[in-house]
């Protein structure tokens, strides 16, 4: 029965190419396009530039709520998210622009055997035009560019910052803080025993206040955070999109990058593109809790927002979970929970 | 031209003419894109279901899609491979390999290729190479799956996984062997342009589509090197015991012997070919959207010259400009302040080619044909890919999106898409120069509508899930409650693009189709000036009957007026047609 089957579809397949083949052999459309064809596509140009820009446009109306906040959660992610939006707005402008003239002029053009093409090869005064303009605004955009980056990437000449070590490996993230001293003791990963998992130089006197953390981070609120990033065995990416920060953690090098938390968690949770997205979030998540309930399985907890750290470096089979969460609270806060934490040697000892 | 006696095997095998070659990098690369395409249809499943089971997941790939549900490193592996096999192997090699061949004896007026060994040696290295990398594919430990990149010590050391076993040393021969084949392409193409130039055809004479394909083989010859080092330098990492990009490593419970390279000297070495890649694939499709262009809206090409100049602008910079991948790599930022700088300045010539692509179409008597209808797409897609590169190549702005899916839906766009539909237009355009055959233009037609509504449909919304911070490579998203709301996104992505995959079924079928039973082409088609259309429909070594056409005018007098600015009866001029009495030469 299978096999008759298998036979019928076959045989099917072989009259349908059979006819298909007749059709391609006899039909006469090889003249370049005829009237009727250039009718149809050159409104269909019309369509086309109505769906692209549609589209986009309902993108970015029904996708809003899903983005990160407008609200940068560092003082320097301000600076980065004006020139976005800045390059953002020039981008659509042109967008719009040059998709409605492409599609307009194939669509106005399109060919009518009664007029003739004008033959127009060049003009020095519009190549002028459209290399000074865009010569122009680009140099305004690499100047603001190269002024926010220069700002953001300046980890020298800090007042107070404080230093915390970034440790990435398959598939974890470990932090240590510089402790009472503010300096971060000397690490290799030769130095790796038991407990002393980021190989930390323990005669180094440096580290002998070092404390380390797995899991989650804390970040005082107003205070330059300087970041080393380590790697102890293939590149990384620390990725703190709230923040706009980001660096690779390189196996046998030290990275740097530095920000100033500037939004608490808690304050975050009351912003209100975040009320929007967690809800989104959560109407999708109680759903699906449904589905699951219907399978006997146990149904999700509800989200709650938090501050993360995420890999964004292929890395390996479980490069897609490794994180760490980020709490961001008030400098007392912060100072508190620091204050229970264990250092390293005496974790050791 | 002496005619030698020809077998099956000299004639359709081991070939040594330049259109035997060029449909069998053109049929090479087609299998290839089924292959690398199919793969991003198995993980765009993945992608939108995550939990759902797929009978098909589990009969490809196996164990890696065990009860239908696909594994981390088969995704890793999939992706790996797609990037590879679309970027090297259909959009180097099949776009380029096939045009260049074709094209360029024909339409500058030679027998052939400079050496037809060498192009013939180029083609079977080629074919090994894809040989290879099919192959490596089936290796139990699995396929090389550390990203298209193969960052190492990802890629470098078989503890980090398991695709960067055997798979990774396949991966790495395929890739030695495809940039031999290469360079000895490029050098082929540079050669015959600038020695086998018929009588009269002078460089300021040459169609675009030779001055693309001239100044990108240029291009592969200055960085293709380069990539050849950077692999061999990590197979001497992975096989020899070296520590150019490996030090102070720890997996496994031990530490690694490797003491002082670096990864990102690897990144270096990658990205200058990386960067001037995107060009060797992109700069082709535009040589090509160029001549369908000027043909179709029966008007010259705008600004001829500055397409030159600003094709060679776009050279010239794309190989200084490759830190842009690197700007939160640990660089020293006063180099990124550079790179933003250099990696601007491309947006200049780009518009400038932008611009003339859109004015050449105004006051056009367009002729929307499957080729035309192609390039016009090619356009509106280079332009809506290339804008974010603003974004991208902005060093600030680049930290917060560098490696989420906003990279990988504005290269898709700039590179993939619009270079495949430029390659869609060249074989639409000139497959009755290849096969002697037509097409059918109404399954042409859906293939184009279909293709293109797919493409954008795609690539729009995945720019906003990179803007919700979502990484690229990412398995599954479904472990971050913060990615929850991008689950319905990931659905509308994954209909388009199985509905794009859909559409290249009808293209598959129309050309294999037509190759055998289409209409008899005739010998001018599209009524273009360009000299390949001078040679007769029926292939013949040696291209042309008798003497070789001498030429007398550029490739793009479409609706020329005479002094008295009247129209010519026939709104074309062959380049090999003689300057008319009372005509003034372009």
């Amino acid at each position: 029965m299978k096999a008759l089957f298998i036979v019928l579809i076959f045989a099917s397949i072989a009259i349908g190419f059979w006819q298909l083949a007749k059709i391609f052999g006899t039909t006469k459309n090889d003249q370049v396009a005829t009237k009727k064809e250039n009718n149809i596509n050159g409104w269909m140009m019309l369509f086309l530039l109505a769906f692209v820009h549609g589209l986009l446009i309902y993108c970015m109306v029904a996708y809003g709520d899903v983005l990160l906040p407008n609200l940068s959660a560092s003082t320097e992610g301000e600076g980065i998210d004006l020139l976005f939006k800045v390059t953002f707005g020039l981008i659509l402008f042109v967008q719009f622009f040059t998709q409605i003239l492409i599609f307009f002029f194939a669509f106005k053009y399109r060919g009518n055997i009664d007029r003739k093409a004008t033959f127009y090869a060049d003009s020095h005064k519009l190549e002028m035009i459209w290399t000074s303009i865009p010569a122009i605004v680009l140099t305004i955009l690499v100047g603001f560019g190269i002024y926010t980056w220069d700002n953001v990437m300046d980890v020298s000449n800090q007042k107070d910052p404080i230093y915390i070590e970034l440790y990435a490996k398959q598939f974890q993230w470990e932090a240590r803080y510089a402790g009472t001293d503010n300096t971060l003791g000397e690490a290799n990963v030769r130095n790796i025993k038991g407990i002393n998992t980021m190989g930390v130089d323990m005669n180094d006197k440096n580290a002998q206040d070092d404390i380390t953390v797995l899991h989650e981070m804390h970040l005082p609120k107003g205070r330059k955070v300087i970041f080393q990033y380590r790697s102890q065995d293939v590149l990384h990416s620390a990725y703190m999109p709230h923040f706009r920060a980001q660096m690779n953690c390189v196996p046998g090098m030290k990275t740097y990058f530095g920000f100033t938390p500037s939004v608490t968690t808690k304050e975050m949770r009351k912003n209100q593109d975040i009320i929007d997205k967690v809800q989104g979030i959560n109407k999708i998540r109680a759903q699906k809790s449904k589905e699951l309930e219907a399978q006997g399985e146990d149904s999700l907890e509800p989200y709650t927002f938090d501050y993360l750290l995420l890999c964004n470096k292929i890395c390996g089979s479980s490069h897609y979970n490794m994180q760490m969460k980020i709490v961001v609270e008030e400098e007392a806060d912060f100072n508190k929970w620091l204050s229970q934490q264990k250092t390293l040697a005496s974790k050791i000892n | 031209m002496s005619h030698h006696k020809q077998t099956f095997v000299t004639k359709y095998i081991f070939s040594t003419d330049h259109k035997m070659i060029a449909k069998q990098y053109l049929i090479t690369g087609i299998i290839m894109g089924v292959i690398g395409g199919f793969m991003s249809m198995l993980f765009r499943l993945q992608l939108a279901y995550p939990e759902q089971h797929f009978t098909i997941l589990e009969a490809f790939l196996g164990k890696g899609g065990e009860g239908g549900q696909m594994t981390p490193d088969m995704y890793m592996g999939l992706v790996t491979i797609h990037g590879t096999i679309m970027v090297f192997f259909v959009l180097t090699a099949g776009l380029s390999g096939t045009f260049s061949n074709l094209l360029i004896p024909l339409q500058i007026g030679a027998r052939d290729m400079a050496s037809g060994f060498l192009n013939m040696i180029s083609y079977w290295l080629f074919f090994l190479s894809s040989v290879i990398m099919v192959a490596s594919i089936f290796v139990h430990t699995g396929m090389a799956s550390a990203g298209w990149t193969i960052y190492p010590p990802l890629s470098a050391l078989p503890q980090a996984m398991s695709g960067s076993g055997l798979g990774m040393d396949l991966w790495l021969i395929s890739m030695a062997i495809f940039i031999a084949a290469s360079l000895l392409g490029s050098l082929n193409y540079i050669v015959t342009i600038l020695n086998l130039r018929t009588k009269g055809m002078k460089m300021t004479r040459l169609p675009l589509t030779i001055w693309a394909f001239l100044i990108t083989a240029i291009i592969g010859l200055v960085s293709f090197p380069v990539l050849l080092s950077a692999a061999l330098l990590l197979i001497f990492d992975r096989s020899f015991g070296t520590s150019f990009y490996l030090s102070d490593i720890f997996i496994q419970g031990e530490v690694l012997h490797y003491h002082g390279g670096s990864p990102i000297l690897f990144e270096h070495l990658f990205w200058f070919l990386g960067h001037p890649e995107v060009y060797i694939i992109l700069l082709p499709a535009l040589g090509i959207t160029s001549e369908v262009i000027s043909t179709n809206a029966r008007k010259p090409i705008f600004g001829y010259r500055a397409m030159i100049g600003s094709m060679m602008a776009i050279a010239f910079l794309s190989t200084i400009v490759w830190g842009h991948h690197m700007f939160v790599t640990g660089m020293n930022p006063f180099l990124g302040s550079v790179f933003t700088f250099t990696t601007l300045l491309i947006a200049i010539p780009s518009a400038v080619k932008a611009f003339n692509y859109i004015t050449t179409l105004w006051k056009g008597n367009i002729q929307f044909n499957v080729a035309m209808l192609f390039s016009i797409g090619m356009v509106s897609v280079f332009i809506s890919g290339g804008l974010t590169g603003l974004i991208l190549g902005d060093s600030a702005l680049d930290i917060n999106v560098h490696d989420t899916l906003f990279v990988v839906a504005h290269f898709h766009l700039v590179m993939g898409v619009s270079s495949l539909l430029g390659m869609f237009a060249g074989v639409y355009h000139w497959f009755p120069k290849m096969f002697g055959r037509m097409m059918n233009k109404k399954l042409g037609y859906i293939h184009f509508w279909l293709t293109i509504i797919a493409a954008y449909g795609v690539f729009f919304p995945m720019h906003f899930t990179g803007l919700a911070g979502l990484p690229r490579r990412y398995f599954s998203n479904t472990a971050f409650p913060l990615f929850d709301d991008l689950a319905p996104i990931n659905v509308v992505i994954t209909w388009f693009a199985l509905l794009g995959g859909f559409a290249q079924l009808i293209f598959l079928g129309n050309f294999f189709i037509s190759a055998f039973y289409g209409r008899i082409a005739i010998k001018n088609p599209w009524r273009a000036n360009t000299l390949e259309w001078t040679a007769p429909v029926e292939h013949i070594h040696g291209n042309w009957h008798g003497d070789i056409p001498e030429v007398h005018r550029w490739a793009y007098d479409y609706s020329k007026v005479d002094e008295n600015g009247n129209a010519y009866e026939q709104d074309f001029a062959p380049q090999d047609m003689p300057i008319r009495a009372g005509e003034e030469e372009f």
